[in-house]
Order: C-alpha cells, then sequence, then structure tokens
C-alpha cells in the first residue's frame, strides 16, 4: 500500500508544522508524521521569545507575527516588544553593548534608567539598575501557536499523523521517494525533516551526517502576578515572560547533554537546578518573591557545532534544524522551507551561511572537543 | 583522554544533599508513624516529616487537601496547631520517646533521581520546607507515606466557600481541631463517607444527610444512628450567600427537589492516593480503578531504588488498622527484615463509583459550571478546548471541540489542560484532575481505566520562589551560568559571520547574548 503526498514533514513541532502549513497554503498536498504528539517536545517547552536579531529570517519574522493569529485562525497569545532589566552592573554593560548591536541592524531600542524599569516592571526591586527596552520583538505561548499551526494545516486540508515513527527513508536516484511507517509507506515528491534532535538518526541510514547534540534545559513557573503592561522581561542570567494569565514563566542556566533515543526523550526529569531559577527569579522579581512556584520542567533541545540554524535542500530533501532557537522564528522558517521545497530558494533573505555544507569534514569527534558528552550515568 | 568541560553544562554544580537521613518518613499519618516507629525499634537512626499543620495560605489554597473555606481561626497559630497535631495523635509522642526525628510542619515537596535523561545528580535527594526556608536531603531509604487526598468532582454551586473534601473534613476536625461548620450533608455512602459522617457526629456536628446516587448504601461499615440516608438521587446542587453554602437541593430522578440546610457539603465520594513524590522521582504510574484511580507501577512496595510506599499512597489500607500494618511491614521490608504480606485488594470499583456520581452531577448541572476553579474553566470550555476568556475565539477556533482533536489520536490530558489551562492553577490540580481525567473519558468512549492521566511535576506543593530558592549554593551555580546553551557563535548577527565584526562580538560579549 502506498499512499502519494506532494510533500511529506517529519516532525510535529513547530518548524514543522509552520512548514507544513507554509505549504498547504500554496495549495500542495502534506502529511506531517509525528513519533508522539503535536509539539510535545521543546516546541512547547520554551520560553516563547521571539526577538532572535541575529537571524536572517528576523526581519520576516517580525512582519509576520502581528498578522499570525489571523493567518492561523487562532490564538498565539503574541505581544510585541521585551525589556531586559539588569541587577549587576557587568550584565547592564553587556546589554547595553547588544542594545548597540541591535540599533546598528535598524532594530529600535531605548536604553532605560532603574525609575523607568521599575515602572515598567513593577515586580523590579530597588536592586534594579535599569537595562534596554527593544521596540521590536516580542513573544508568544509556544503551547497555543504550536496547536495553531496544526489546526489551520488541517484546515487547509493538511493531514497530521500522531504516534506514526519514520522508521526508514527510501530514495530513489538520489532523491527521496518515500517514507516507512507502522502505518504504511507514503510516497512524496519532496520530503521536510524537521525531527528535533531526532534529524541525524533518520538521515544518517541515507548517508547525510547531520552533526547535533541534544541538550535538556528547565523551566520553572509560578502562580499569576498582577498583569503587566509589558509581560516579555528577561534579565539576571533568565529567559521568559509573564503569561497574559499572569504566571511567570522562566527559564535558563546550565544544561545537560544527553544521549538521544531514535524514538525520542524516554522521560525529561528535572533537578534541583530549579531550585536556582527561584532564585534569579527572585533576585530579579524582588517584589515578586512571595508568589508561589506551581510547576518545573526540562525540554530535549538539539544543537548544532555553531549554535545556528541548518536551512539546507539537498535534492528534493530539505532538513531543518534551528538549533535550540525555534520557536520566535517559526512563522518565518516555514516560509524558508517552503520556499526551498517550492522555489528551490529562500525568496526573502539570504540564508546560504546556514548549509549543510559548512560542517562538511567535520572532525567525527566534535562533541568531546566541545565538551558535548553525557554524564556518566 | 581528559574529558573536555563544557563550563556552561551544569556537570558537577548540583550540590550534595544538605543534610543526609539513614531511614526517612514522609508522612505522620498511621502507615507513616508505624513505619518510623518500626525502623527506630530496629535501631535505626530515623526521621519522620509531615507537612501538617499546613500554612493558613495554603490551607484557603486547598492544599493539600480540599479545605473549602471551613477551616476555623486556630489554623492561623501554627505553633499551637502542633501542641493539638500531637494531642490528637498518640503515636507522635511516642515517636518522640523512640528518638525519633520528628519535624512537623515540613514540607517534603520534590524528589529528584538520576534516571534516563539525567544523570546530573551527586545523590538522590527530597527538596524540602520550613520556616520559609527550603533545602534538600539525601537518604539511604526513603519510605512514602503521603496518604491520600481528596478527590473532587464539581456540581452547580460547587465553587463557594463550605463546598469540601472528606480528607479535608476529618483533618480539620481529628488533627486540627479546627472545622468552622455545624451543620453538614455528606455525598457519597462508601466506607469513606459512613467514617466521615460518624467523625462528624463524635465531635458534635450534625450530620443532615448522606445523599447517595446509587440504589443502596455502597460501604460496609454501620451508618450511624440517627443520620439520614437518601439513596437513589439524581443529582445535587449547593446555594449560599457570603459565607457559602447554606443549603444543598438534592433531586429525585422524577425530579422533585428535597431542601437540606447546612453550613457545608462533604464530598465523600472517594479519595485519591497522593502518588506526587513517587511520580516526580520518576516511578511509572498506572490506572488500577479498585485502588482509586492513578497508582504507582510496581510489583511490591518497593517503588524506586531505596525508595518504598506504604499505607493509603499505595491505594490501598481504608482503615487505620491497615495502614498501621502495612506501614510496619513496609519498613520490615525496606530495612531487610521481613517479606512484604501483600496487601489485599479492595472489591469495590472506585472509579466505577466515581463515574456514576459524575454523570449524575453533570446531567444536573449547566456546562457553565466551573470545572477548574483556579482558571475559572467551565465544563463547556474543557469539552470544547476552548481558551480562556482573555483570548479571542475567532471562528476556526469555536468550531475545534475535544471530538475534533480525538480525530489526531486518543485524548491528550496534558495537551487539554494547555489549551483550556484547566488544572494549570494554583491548586496544581488537586481540586480538578480527577474529574477532567473522566470527563475526557467519557466524551471519548473510553472506559474509566484507560482514562487519560495528567502528571505531577515538582514541587508538588506549591512553593514561594523566595522559599524554594537555594541561596547557599549560588557560586558553584553561578560559575558559567547563561542564559541559554553558551554557544557564542550562535547569537552573531547573520551579516556579521566570517567578518571582523564576527570577532569583535565574540571577544566582547562571549556566549551570553540570547534576548
Amino acid at each position: 500500500m502506498s499512499t502519494h503526498y506532494d510533500v511529506i514533514v517529519i516532525g510535529a513541532g513547530v518548524t514543522g508544522l509552520s512548514s507544513a502549513w507554509w505549504l498547504a497554503r500554496d495549495g500542495l498536498r502534506v502529511l506531517v508524521l509525528d513519533k508522539g504528539v503535536v509539539g510535545a517536545e521543546a516546541s512547547s517547552r520554551n520560553g516563547g521569545g521571539a526577538s532572535h536579531y541575529q537571524s536572517p529570517l528576523f526581519a520576516e519574522e517580525q512582519r509576520l507575527w502581528p498578522m499570525m493569529d489571523d493567518l492561523l485562525g487562532y490564538p498565539t497569545e503574541h505581544r510585541a516588544e521585551r525589556i531586559i532589566i539588569s541587577t549587576d552592573r557587568h550584565e547592564f554593560d553587556h546589554y547595553n553593548y547588544i542594545g548597540d548591536m541591535c540599533v546598528a541592524m535598524g532594530w529600535p531600542v531605548d536604553k532605560i534608567d532603574g525609575d523607568t524599569a521599575r515602572a515598567m516592571v513593577p515586580i523590579a526591586g530597588d536592586n534594579c539598575l535599569g537595562g534596554i527596552h527593544l521596540r521590536f520583538g516580542g513573544h508568544a505561548n509556544p503551547q497555543r501557536t504550536v496547536q495553531a499551526y496544526a489546526w489551520a494545516l488541517q484546515d487547509l486540508g493538511g493531514r497530521i499523523i500522531q504516534h506514526c515513527p519514520v522508521s526508514a527513508i527510501e530514495t530513489t536516484g538520489g532523491d527521496v521517494s518515500a517514507v516507512v511507517t507502522p502505518r504504511g509507506r507514503f510516497s512524496c515528491g519532496a520530503l521536510v525533516v524537521a525531527a528535533g534532535p531526532q534529524i541525524a538518526g533518520l538521515l544518517a541510514p541515507i548517508g547525510i551526517e547531520v552533526p547535533l547534540m541534544a541538550g535538556r534545559a528547565e523551566m520553572i513557573v509560578t502562580e499569576p502576578a498582577p498583569l503587566m503592561a509589558l509581560g516579555g522581561v528577561d534579565g539576571n542570567g533568565l529567559y521568559g515572560r509573564q503569561t497574559l494569565r499572569g504566571n511567570l514563566a522562566f527559564g535558563g542556566g546550565p544544561h545537560e547533554w544527553i544521549d538521544t533515543d531514535p524514538a525520542g526523550p524516554r522521560a525529561r526529569p528535572t533537578t534541583p537546578l530549579s531550585r536556582s531559577l527561584a532564585r534569579r527569579v527572585a533576585e530579579l522579581f524582588p517584589r515578586a518573591a512571595h508568589l508561589n512556584v506551581i510547576r518545573s520542567w526540562a525540554g530535549i533541545v538539539e544543537n548544532t557545532p555553531d549554535g545556528r540554524p541548518i536551512l539546507d535542500r539537498l535534492g528534493n530533501l530539505v532538513i531543518a534544524t534551528m538549533s535550540g532557537v525555534g520557536f520566535g522564528l517559526s512563522p518565518a522558517t516555514g516560509h524558508a522551507v517552503r520556499d526551498l521545497v517550492v522555489d528551490g530558494t529562500c525568496s526573502f533573505a539570504d540564508i546560504a551561511k546556514l548549509n549543510l555544507a559548512r560542517f562538511a569534514g567535520i572532525d567525527p569527534g566534535w562533541r568531546a572537543s566541545a565538551g558535548w558528552l553525557p554524564l556518566e550515568a | 583522554m581528559t574529558r573536555v568541560h563544557d563550563s556552561h553544562a551544569i556537570d558537577g554544580k548540583i550540590a550534595p544533599p544538605d543534610e543526609m537521613f539513614d531511614v526517612v518518613v514522609i508522612g505522620a499519618g498511621s502507615a507513616g508513624l508505624a513505619a518510623a516507629l518500626t525502623a527506630a525499634r530496629a535501631g535505626r537512626q530515623v526521621t519522620l516529616i509531615d507537612e501538617h499543620p499546613v500554612a493558613p495560605a495554603l490551607i484557603g489554597s486547598d492544599v493539600p487537601l480540599w479545605f473549602g473555606g471551613r477551616a476555623s481561626a486556630a489554623v492561623q497559630a501554627p505553633e499551637r496547631l502542633i501542641e493539638t497535631l500531637v494531642e490528637t495523635e498518640p503515636l507522635i509522642a511516642e515517636a518522640f520517646e523512640a528518638g525519633i526525628d520528628v519535624r512537623l510542619g515540613t514540607t517534603a515537596w520534590g524528589l529528584w533521581r538520576n534516571r534516563d535523561g539525567s544523570a546530573a545528580l551527586p545523590a538522590a535527594m527530597l527538596g524540602l520546607a520550613a520556616e520559609g526556608r527550603s533545602s534538600t536531603a539525601g537518604f539511604g531509604t526513603l519510605i512514602l507515606a503521603t496518604g491520600a487526598r481528596d478527590c473532587a468532582l464539581h456540581f452547580a454551586g460547587w465553587d463557594q466557600p463550605g463546598v469540601m473534601g472528606a480528607l479535608a473534613f476529618q483533618t480539620l476536625v481529628l488533627r486540627y481541631q479546627a472545622f468552622a461548620g455545624r451543620r453538614v450533608v455528606v455525598l457519597g455512602s462508601g466506607d469513606l463517607a459512613l467514617e466521615t459522617a460518624a467523625v462528624a457526629r463524635e465531635a458534635g456536628i450534625e450530620v443532615a444527610a448522606l445523599i447517595e446516587v446509587r440504589d443502596a448504601v455502597q460501604g460496609e461499615l454501620a451508618v450511624s444512628t440517627g443520620v439520614p440516608v437518601l439513596t437513589a438521587r439524581a443529582g445535587v446542587r449547593a446555594e449560599g450567600g457570603l459565607d457559602g453554602v447554606e443549603r444543598v437541593i438534592v433531586v429525585a430522578p422524577d425530579g422533585a427537589e428535597t431542601v437540606i440546610a447546612c453550613d457545608s457539603v462533604i464530598m465523600a465520594i472517594d479519595s485519591v492516593p497522593a502518588i506526587e513524590l513517587a511520580e516526580v522521582g520518576g516511578a511509572g504510574v498506572t490506572t488500577v480503578t479498585r485502588r482509586g484511580g492513578v497508582v504507582i507501577a510496581a510489583d511490591g512496595p518497593q517503588v524506586l531504588p531505596g525508595v518504598w510506599l506504604a499505607g493509603a499512597a499505595a491505594g490501598h489500607c481504608p482503615t487505620r488498622v491497615a495502614a498501621l500494618a502495612d506501614g510496619a511491614a513496609v519498613a520490615s521490608a525496606a530495612l531487610g527484615q521481613g517479606g512484604v504480606v501483600p496487601p489485599v485488594e479492595g472489591g469495590f470499583d472506585r472509579m466505577a463509583y466515581r463515574a456514576d456520581w459524575l454523570r449524575a452531577l453533570v446531567a444536573h448541572s449547566p456546562d457553565t459550571t466551573p470545572v477548574c476553579q483556579c482558571e475559572e474553566v467551565s465544563r463547556a470550555d474543557l469539552i470544547g478546548v476552548q481558551p480562556p476568556g482573555y483570548l479571542p475565539r475567532p471562528e476556526p477556533m469555536q468550531a475545534r471541540s475535544l471530538e475534533t482533536l480525538l480525530h489526531d489520536g486518543p485524548p491528550d490530558a496534558e495537551q487539554v489542560k494547555r489549551l483550556t489551562r484547566a488544572g494549570m492553577g494554583l491548586c496544581q490540580g488537586r481540586r480538578c484532575r480527577e474529574q477532567i481525567s473522566l470527563l475526557l473519558a467519557m466524551a471519548a468512549n473510553l472506559p474509566p481505566q484507560a482514562a487519560p492521566r495528567g502528571n505531577w511535576r515538582v514541587p508538588v506543593r506549591p512553593l514561594p520562589l523566595g522559599v524554594m530558592a537555594d541561596w547557599d549554593h549560588a557560586a558553584r551555580m553561578d560559575a558559567g551560568w547563561d542564559v541559554w546553551f553558551g554557544i557564542d557563535t550562535q547569537w552573531i548577527p547573520y551579516q556579521d559571520i566570517g567578518t571582523e565584526a564576527e570577532q569583535r562580538h565574540l571577544s566582547e560579549l562571549g556566549g551570553n547574548m540570547h534576548l
């Protein structure tokens, strides 16, 4: 039995689903396969930030985010702008340098003093030195957004099959012709592999080496605080956001390198690192130190050796990993993947430096050289 | 070859436990006390930890039990309550005499172990909190005797003071002597309800009625004399005023209504094994309807290396006698001094009973009734998988529902939770997770044992940021602290890659450029 699709996407995370949605908007017949359920991994376990100035996709991301609720038809909880506040001089100078860098790139930044910061972030304390107010960027709700992509894709006739791991990719004359799953064999005109940490294991059997290493990162969330005018507040070594409900969701700090399993992570445990996160949130927001922490969680994130995405087309195969910075850029990533699949090249940005070839001939021991190795159990 | 060190990784940064216990027992109920005393008498150093008396703010949030706003002002004075707790449980005095390090008012809110996905810990450890500080503790043997918690089901008027759980009621009456009501209606007629009525009567609290949706009394204990039992009822609702419940309206199958004046409604339909610590420690879970729903999956009382589960937390031992025996037996087994007598499995299908009640309550309440009180999620919005009121509901959103989600696969409690926010509130889903699970199963035509499960996360009790915070090990953890993975090349503006500017940014900023 074989069922044919114009494009098959492996991975129902935020990158795969955005790509599938963009492709379906072109009228293509799209199938998304996932080993588990929609957005169950890092796509729904991140800080929701959307301010990644360094990316060539960023301008397109900024253009798209304000429209995403309307384009998708579902709420994403997107909010514009961010503030980064500092409680120590070194960090203050550090972020001011970044502010200058952003201004040089054409992204407006206001430098703010402690009083201005406290007026904008009422839960900040006397220890706040001020910081930078990004008049760009923003944040959204990762869980809502990933589900919104999935639903919007289905509304366009796209198909998602959950609990359907791909066991093999078949090629004919150098091009991908089909994928094999427990639910049968599906043939395709093009394949997008956006399976996060599982990308390397999926592509190695067809001779494509993708250097990736997975890491585990942790977050905590509090009960709701009074809603601030601007929910995207970072600083003190933390990233995060105040949700529209008022909860403070923050992460940061050391990661743990872990081995990946083709079936995906078996568990996503947290550690007492959550106590250090609590301390830093309490330092950043002294007037919120009484708020209860109600949950902690961990996500598994894949990284390339230089931390930059791989967005590349090889024949009729497109590889898409955002190297741990995928959520905020996702509206534009999907657009870029659509362009790569349909037109062979990205229409709105130069993404040539994100090719896979930059890692050609990489030392097989690169993980050990970087210290990116799992701990001995 | 020497291992290259990634200074931004967690390697070696988690501090060893602040203290080490030989034998530590969590929960000073019957099973926990028996376990602690057994271990102490076997010559072991024993620490017995219990969260009671719970901070007044938590009681107000219905944590860990469903107190329903019916605690008296006595809970505002925890030091007095400690005396009361000791007076009302003679075995606590015995524990002190046996040399046990008894720590009341101490919360065990976390359990971390190295396992699949993490090897960062120098040892397995508990997260503890007392007197506004948290700490960690390692252990040789950990016995979890965390008991049970209340099972809440929604009905019209359940979201007002005076509607509460049977275990909270018994705790306030028996252990805290701090119950603020006088006349109660008990929902249910199983042993938990019959015991609850007896506790009320013994304390001089009037029991206006026991209400049952099934045709006959379900429990084996005797019905307290003079307590009316209304069986074969079709539904209930509660009405009241500013201070909460003032009356319960009981609906007969023919629609006839009986009004019963009362100040409290005690839901005594079922309780739920308190598995939180074992689950966050990595123990697998399974659903066993006769043991009260989600329980730890294990062949015996040892649920993890060095971790044992005793008493009601395992989903059996409904009586004090059984819990005392189980606690002692589990402690003996944990210390290698005796085999475990397998507990007798109850014959009563608790989840089927819960489901019968829930169906009746659903049939007699509007679908605008909140299911999750913290996040104000109605039953209609839960089953419609609709977002909270502060978000827009465009047409495509309104067209979505659990039914459309079921086209993608079996119901997923975590997914529904994220979309609706039901269960995401301050009570950590204590008042709604069992009913959400059953409602999703009913909507998907699944039997109760296949009901989708939510999970527990650390901290298993709400814990203020400033209390949870590790203020002692900052230097160790701060070395190499980075917002994200500390990969310096990750944050270089694209156009600067491969230019002189890249080198300038790298030397100026290092890895920490995350926005």
